[in-house]
């Protein structure tokens, strides 16, 4: 299956090609990626890494967290994730998981916690159209008909205001533009899901 | 901290080497295209009429009259396609954007030289 690697969004800004083309790229910082628990079939009936990223202070870690930190002797993370991998069986606890395992022109997929929007009306929330502003029309920025009669109840699924944001996006399919081990960085093309120091996990694109 | 990050990875692309030049200055500009598989060096030689933006996005766009018509075409400034720029003429404007000569007649567009 897949390897992946765990950072935070830097930001945005755009690079040059190889065509001499601008290129738009999201930075993102995959520093101290450590290996904290092996997960193999005998021991938990499949298989997977767990990696940790973002450095936080033992105060702000509990007990039962420092033990699991100390088993690997890393200091304590922030962001911790399990990888369903196979691939990344060569890497031990403790170990570092460096940017390299990936390289340029890979395709991957990138998954973080969108902005949050707060309560969004249907027109942003769901791509709505709104009625005629003018013309007498009193009828704006509304939802539409909530169905027919007969149910007596609205539809489930029915599309309607609500919290808007906030939720785990996955963006498939990315091109790394530019792998710095020296720095520790990867330069994916386009956008990424979230703000910026927002946590996200790479992973190789399923896709492709 | 992010930014400044973010300006170093920026700073590998950009040129170093780009002569000093403002809106109202004639400039030749040499541009590498490729075809096929052999690369040929291209002039476009105009009027500067604005530069945008700044960092490794900045760009600047150049009018020339070709044939009769009004030709422009914006280059990035710290772009690898972008052999060499040569100021020819500097000139006076009192402008940073000269979007106003589009308008005007060829003697009406002419520009002071910048002493």
């Amino acid at each position: 299956m897949a390897k992946g690697i765990l950072g935070k969004k830097v930001g945005m800004t755009q690079i040059f090609n190889s065509e001499g083309k601008l290129v738009p790229v999201t930075v993102i910082d995959c520093n101290g990626n450590v290996v904290l628990q092996k997960k193999s079939v005998e021991n938990d009936g499949y298989e997977s890494v767990q990696v940790g990223y973002g450095e936080k202070s033992e105060k702000a870690s509990n007990k039962p967290m420092m033990g699991h930190f100390e088993k690997s002797g890393s200091t304590p993370k922030r962001y911790l994730k399990e990888l369903r991998t196979n691939e990344m069986s060569e890497f031990e606890v403790g170990q570092e998981v460096p940017v390299s395992i990936f390289a340029d022109g890979d395709y991957v997929d990138v998954q973080g916690v969108s902005k949050g929007k707060g309560f969004q009306g249907s027109i942003k929330r769901h791509n709505q159209s709104r009625g005629p502003m003018s013309h007498g029309s009193h009828y704006h920025r509304r939802p539409g008909s909530m169905g027919p009669v007969a149910p007596n109840r609205v539809a489930k699924g029915k599309k309607l205001p609500g919290h808007m944001g906030s939720r785990t996006i996955t963006i498939q399919n990315l091109q790394i533009v530019k792998v710095d081990a020296d720095r520790g960085l990867l330069l994916i093309k386009g956008n990424v899901p979230g703000a910026n120091k927002t946590f996200v996990t790479i992973k190789n694109a399923i896709k492709k | 901290m992010s930014q400044q990050l973010i300006n170093e990875i920026t700073n590998e692309y950009m040129k170093t080497d780009v002569p000093e030049f403002r809106p109202g200055d004639t400039v030749k500009v040499s541009v590498k295209i490729k075809e096929a598989n052999r690369e040929r060096i291209q002039i476009f030689e105009g009027l500067v009429i604005k530069r945008q933006n700044g960092g490794i996005s900045e760009t600047f766009t150049v009018r020339k009259i070709s044939y009769g018509v009004g030709v422009e075409r914006t280059f990035p400034i710290h772009t690898p396609s972008i052999d060499s720029i040569q100021v020819m003429r500097r000139g006076k404007v009192r402008r940073a954007k000269l979007h106003y000569i589009r308008k005007l007649s060829a003697k009406a567009a002419r520009i002071k030289e910048r002493r």
